[in-house]
C-alpha cells in the first residue's frame, strides 16, 4: 500500500458548513434571549435608582398627586408582604397534603391520576382568571368587599399547583428504604410520613415554597380585581382595599407624569429585589442542602 | 480495506485524571485483536481513543500518536468526524435508533453523506445485513422498527449499521456482555467472518471469548491503586494464554486476581 | 419481546398492616385525600362561579356574544362580544409563539449540547431569570422602552415587507399587536426553553454515541438522536407557552392600542386581548360590565384549559418502546 493513498475520507463541505451554520444559529439564539434580560435589568436599575430612597420605602401616596414629586410605596410593600404571607399560609398546607396523598396514598388510583392531571392543568390557569374567580365568588356572590385577603385567596390558587408539584418531587426523592425501615419498627404509616418522610424532604419543600412565593409576589392582574387600589396605608388585610407592589407599579406607569413613571421604576426595582432575594434564598437553601447530605 | 494501526506512547486523561499511560502497540490488519484486563484498567478508554470517541466526554483529552497506515489520527486539521467514519464502533449495549426502521438504521451512516440512490442503498443494506448474519431473519420486515428485535439481533443490527459505511477498522466494546450465550455465539461466529474484511479490535471481560475469537491479545492492568492503566504485554493469543512473559498476565488468566 | 417480558408489580402495600390499628391513620389519610379533592373542587368552582356571574350579563346583552366585536357593556343597552378580543388574543399569542419557539429551541440546544459544560449551568440559570422577572416589570419596560423602540423595526417591516398582509398599512405605530407579541415572546421563551432543555438532556447518551461513531457531525448527531426524542416535549412546551401568552394580562395591558377591530395588520394602531381588556375595563365597569368581563374570562379559561390539557396529553402519550 502506498503512502499516497488517502486514508481518511473527506467530509463534504456541505456537511461542514451546515454543522457550523447550526452552531452559529444556536449561539445566536442564546444571545437573542439574553438581550431582553440585560435590557430589562439595566433599565430597571438605572431608572429605579432615581427614586429608590428612604422616602420611597417609608411613605405612602396619600395626598400626593401624580405630578407631585416624593411619595412612596410603603403601603404597597406592606400590602404585598401581608397578601403573600396569607396566600402562603393557605396554599402550603393544602398543597403539601395533596402532595402527600399523591405520593404516599394515591399510587395508581384513578382519583390520584385525576388530581395529578388537574394540578398540571391548574398551573396553566391565567392569573387574571384566578382573580375573576375570587371576584365572582368571594366579592360578588358572598358579598365580602375588596381586601388584601381576597387578593391572597386569588394568589393562593396560583400557588397551590406549584407547591404540590415541587413537594411531590421532593417526597418522591425520599428513599423507600427509609420508609420501610420505619414500618419495620412498627411505626404506623402516617407517623412515618410526619416523622421520617417530611423531615427528610423538608429543605427541598422549603425551596419549592420560596420559588412559588417569588412567582406570585409579582402577580398583578389578580390583585387588580380583588384588592383594588388605594393610596393610603391600610394595615388590615381583611378590611377595605389595600395596595400591592405590582399593583402600585401598574397604577403609576399608567399615568403620563414623569414623577409617576419614576415611582413606577423605583417600584419595579423594589419588586425585582424582593423576587430575586426570594429566588436567591431558595437557591442557597437548595445548594446548602446537597453537600449537607454528604456530610 | 483493512488497515494497520500503530500507537506510540499514548496517554489519555479525564480532566486532570490520567486514565491510561504510555501505551504503544501495533494492531495488524485482517486480524482480531482482543484487549483483556481487570475492570477500570483503561482498556475501554484506550479503545475509544482509537476513533476519537474518547474526546466526546467533556474534559477528556489525549497525548501521543495514533497512526492509521500513514495518517496521524490526532494530527492538525484531522476532523474527528472523518476518523469515526473510517474507524467504526459497536457498543456494549445494542443501541439501534428506536425511531428508525431496520432498513433506516443500516442506511443511517450512508445517508449522512448526502443523497444516495435508493437502489444503491438497498444493495448496501442487504450486503451489510448479510455481512452481519442478520439478513435471513429480518428480510421480510425491513420497515419494522429496529427496537422490536431481540437483544442479539439488535447487536447484529448495530454491527450491520457500522459496516455499512465500509470502515477500515471495527472497534467492539464488550459487544456480548449484554447478550445471552446463544446470541454471544452468533456474534463470535460473525467476528471470525468479519476479520477477512476489517481490522477488528475487541474489548472483552471474558477470557474464553478472547481465546476463541482473537489472533492477538493485549493484557492491560493498573500500575497500582489510583494509578493510570498500562499495557502489560501483547502477543499472539495462543502464547498469552499458554506461556505469557509477564507474571501479572499469568496471574490474571489463571484467575488468581481480577 | 416487549410483551413477553412484561412484569407486574405485586405484593401487599408495605406498612399497611402495621398501621391498621392506629388511631391517627384514618384522620391523616382523610386529611390528605381531602386536600386533593379540594383542589379538584376549586377547579370545578372556578368554572361554576364564572358561569353563574356571567349569565346575568349575557342575558342583558343586546348583541351576539360570539360574533359581536364591540365591547360596550356599561351603557343602558349593553352591547358586547368576544369576537375582536378572542381574535386579538389568538393572533398576538400565535405571533409570540412564532418568534419565541425557534429561539427557545436554540437556547435549549445551546444549554444541553453546545455551551461549554462548565458554563452551561450558569447560562441556563440566566435564561431562567427571564422567567423570574414579574410581568408588570415587562409591562413597564414595554411601555417606556419597547414601544418607542419598535417604531424603527416596524417601519422597516412595513417598507420592505408591506406586501405581506401582516405588515401592510399606511402608517405604523409603536403600540401595536407586534409590540405586544414581542413582549409575550420574551415572557414565554424561558418556559419553552426550560422544558425543551429537559427533554433534550433526556435523549439517551447511547444513541448520541451511536450516531457520532457512524461519523455524524454534531448537528447530524442532534438530528438523528436528540430531536426525534425531543419532538413531543417541544410541541407540548410550545402549547404551554401558547397558553401562557394567551393568559398574560398586565405586561400587554398598556401596550395594546385597546381597539375592537379585527385586523391582520399587526403594525397598525389596533389590537387587544381578552386579558388586557379585563385589566383595562375593570375600573369603570358597572354590574353588567363586570359580568361581561367575567364572561370573557370564562372564554379565556376554556381556551387555555383546552390548550393546556392538549399539551399534557401529548406528553402523557409520548412513550417510545425504549432503547433496549
Amino acid at each position: 500500500m502506498t503512502a499516497t493513498a488517502r486514508v481518511l475520507p473527506a467530509i463534504s463541505t456541505g456537511r461542514r458548513v451546515k454543522n457550523t451554520f447550526v452552531q452559529g444559529l444556536v449561539w445566536l439564539a442564546f444571545g437573542l434571549a439574553i438581550i431582553p434580560l440585560i435590557s430589562v435589568l439595566w433599565l430597571v436599575v438605572k431608572n429605579g435608582l432615581a427614586r429608590f430612597d428612604l422616602t420611597f420605602l417609608t411613605h405612602s401616596m396619600r395626598g400626593i398627586a401624580p405630578r407631585d414629586a416624593g411619595g412612596g410605596a410603603y403601603h404597597a410593600i406592606l400590602g404585598t408582604l401581608e397578601q403573600v404571607a396569607i396566600a402562603t399560609v393557605i396554599s402550603v398546607p393544602i398543597g403539601l397534603l395533596t402532595a402527600i396523598y399523591l405520593v404516599e396514598y394515591g399510587q395508581g388510583r384513578r382519583l390520584a391520576r385525576t388530581i395529578s392531571f388537574f394540578v398540571d392543568v391548574m398551573t396553566g390557569i391565567p392569573s387574571v382568571v384566578a382573580g375573576l374567580f375570587i371576584l365572582a365568588f368571594w366579592i360578588l356572590i358572598l358579598g365580602f368587599g375588596f381586601s388584601g385577603f381576597a387578593g391572597a385567596l386569588a394568589l393562593s390558587i396560583l400557588m397551590m399547583p406549584t407547591v404540590v408539584r415541587s413537594a411531590e418531587e421532593m417526597l418522591r426523592l425520599v428513599p423507600t428504604e427509609l420508609r420501610e425501615a420505619s414500618y419495620a419498627l412498627g411505626v404506623p404509616k402516617w407517623r412515618t410520613i410526619v416523622r421520617v418522610v417530611l423531615p427528610t424532604a423538608f429543605t427541598g419543600i422549603v425551596t419549592g415554597v420560596m420559588l412559588a412565593i417569588a412567582r406570585v409576589a409579582g402577580e398583578t392582574a389578580p390583585l387588580l380585581l380583588t384588592v383594588f387600589i388605594t393610596n393610603s396605608i391600610n394595615e388590615d388585610p381583611f378590611n377595605g382595599p389595600q395596595m400591592g407592589l405590582p399593583l402600585y407599579i401598574f397604577d403609576q406607569m399608567g399615568r403620563p407624569n414623569d414623577t409617576a413613571i419614576d415611582r413606577a421604576w423605583a417600584g419595579a426595582l423594589t419588586l425585582i429585589l424582593i423576587v430575586m432575594l426570594l429566588n436567591l434564598v431558595a437557591r442557597v437553601i437548595a445548594w446548602w442542602r446537597s453537600p449537607a447530605k454528604a456530610r | 480495506m483493512a488497515k494497520q494501526i500503530e500507537v506510540a506512547d499514548l496517554d489519555a486523561y479525564y480532566g486532570s485524571h490520567k486514565a491510561i499511560e504510555g501505551i504503544s502497540m501495533t494492531i495488524e490488519p485482517r486480524s482480531v485483536t482482543a484487549f483483556i484486563g481487570p475492570s477500570g484498567c483503561g482498556k475501554s478508554t484506550f479503545l475509544r481513543t482509537l476513533n476519537r470517541m474518547h474526546e466526546v466526554i467533556p474534559g477528556a483529552r489525549v497525548t501521543g500518536k495514533i497512526r492509521l497506515e500513514d495518517q496521524d489520527l490526532y494530527g492538525a486539521g484531522v476532523d474527528p468526524v472523518s476518523v469515526r467514519r473510517t474507524v467504526g464502533m459497536v457498543f456494549q449495549r445494542p443501541n439501534p435508533f428506536p425511531t428508525m426502521s431496520i432498513f433506516d438504521n443500516v442506511a443511517a451512516g450512508l445517508r449522512l453523506n448526502g443523497r444516495v440512490r435508493r437502489s444503491e442503498l438497498e444493495g448496501v443494506v442487504e450486503k451489510s445485513l448479510r455481512g452481519a448474519n442478520l439478513w435471513n431473519e429480518v428480510k421480510d420486515r425491513l420497515s419494522k422498527p429496529g427496537a422490536g428485535l431481540s437483544g442479539g439481533q439488535q447487536q447484529r443490527l448495530c454491527i450491520a449499521r457500522a459496516i455499512a459505511v465500509s470502515p477500515a477498522v471495527l472497534l467492539m466494546d464488550e459487544p456480548c456482555s449484554a447478550l445471552d450465550p446463544i446470541s454471544t455465539l452468533a456474534i463470535e461466529d460473525l467476528i471470525a467472518q468479519l476479520k477477512n474484511d476489517f481490522t477488528i479490535v475487541i474489548v472483552t471481560h471474558n477470557m474464553q471469548q478472547a481465546a476463541r475469537v482473537s489472533d492477538r491479545t493485549a493484557f492491560f492492568n493498573l500500575a497500582g491503586p489510583g494509578k493510570p492503566g498500562k499495557l502489560v504485554e501483547m502477543d499472539d493469543t495462543s502464547k498469552i494464554f499458554t506461556t505469557p512473559s509477564e507474571k501479572a498476565t499469568e496471574d490474571y488468566i489463571t484467575g488468581r486476581f481480577g | 419481546m416487549a410483551t413477553s417480558l412484561r412484569t407486574r408489580e405485586g405484593g401487599p402495600a408495605t406498612g399497611r398492616s402495621a398501621s391498621r390499628h392506629d388511631r391517627g391513620e384514618g384522620p391523616f389519610r382523610f386529611l390528605t385525600t381531602g386536600a386533593g379533592i379540594l383542589l379538584l373542587a376549586i377547579m370545578a368552582a372556578i368554572a361554576v362561579f364564572l358561569v353563574v356571574k356571567a349569565i346575568p350579563a349575557l342575558q342583558q346583552n343586546t348583541s351576539n356574544f360570539f360574533t359581536e366585536k364591540l365591547w360596550t357593556p356599561n351603557g343602558a343597552e349593553p352591547r358586547f362580544g368576544i369576537a375582536a378580543l378572542a381574535f386579538g388574543t389568538l393572533i398576538s399569542s400565535l405571533l409570540a409563539l412564532l418568534m419565541a419557539l425557534p429561539v427557545a429551541v436554540g437556547v435549549a440546544l445551546f444549554i444541553s449540547h453546545y455551551a461549554p459544560r462548565r458554563l452551561a449551568g450558569v447560562l441556563g440559570y440566566l435564561v431562567d431569570l427571564l422567567a423570574a422577572v414579574p410581568s408588570v416589570v415587562y409591562g413597564l419596560w414595554g411601555v417606556i422602552f419597547l414601544v418607542p423602540f419598535m417604531s424603527g423595526p416596524a417601519t422597516f417591516l412595513n417598507t420592505y415587507f408591506g406586501w405581506i398582509p401582516l405588515f401592510a398599512g399606511d402608517a405604523v405605530y409603536g403600540r401595536s399587536i407586534l409590540t405586544a407579541s414581542v413582549v409575550l415572546a420574551i415572557m414565554i421563551l424561558p418556559i419553552i426553553a426550560a422544558i425543551s432543555r429537559e427533554v433534550f438532556l433526556q435523549a439517551p447518551g447511547s444513541l448520541e454515541e451511536a450516531s457520532l461513531a457512524l461519523g455524524a457531525t454534531r448537528w447530524e448527531m442532534i438530528r438523528m438522536s436528540v430531536l426525534p426524542f425531543g419532538r413531543a416535549g417541544v410541541v407540548s412546551a410550545a402549547m404551554l407557552g401558547l397558553g401562557r401568552a394567551m393568559g398574560e394580562t398586565i405586561a400587554v395591558a398598556l401596550i395594546f392600542p385597546a381597539t375592537f377591530e379585527i385586523t391582520l395588520r399587526v403594525l397598525s394602531a389596533n389590537g387587544n386581548s381578552i386579558a388586557a381588556n379585563i385589566a383595562n375595563g375593570f375600573g369603570e365597569a358597572t354590574v353588567t360590565g363586570r359580568g361581561a368581563l367575567i364572561a370573557s374570562g370564562l372564554v379565556l379559561f376554556v381556551i387555555t384549559l383546552a390548550v393546556n390539557m392538549a399539551a399534557r396529553l401529548i406528553v402523557a402519550r409520548r412513550s417510545f418502546g425504549g432503547a433496549a
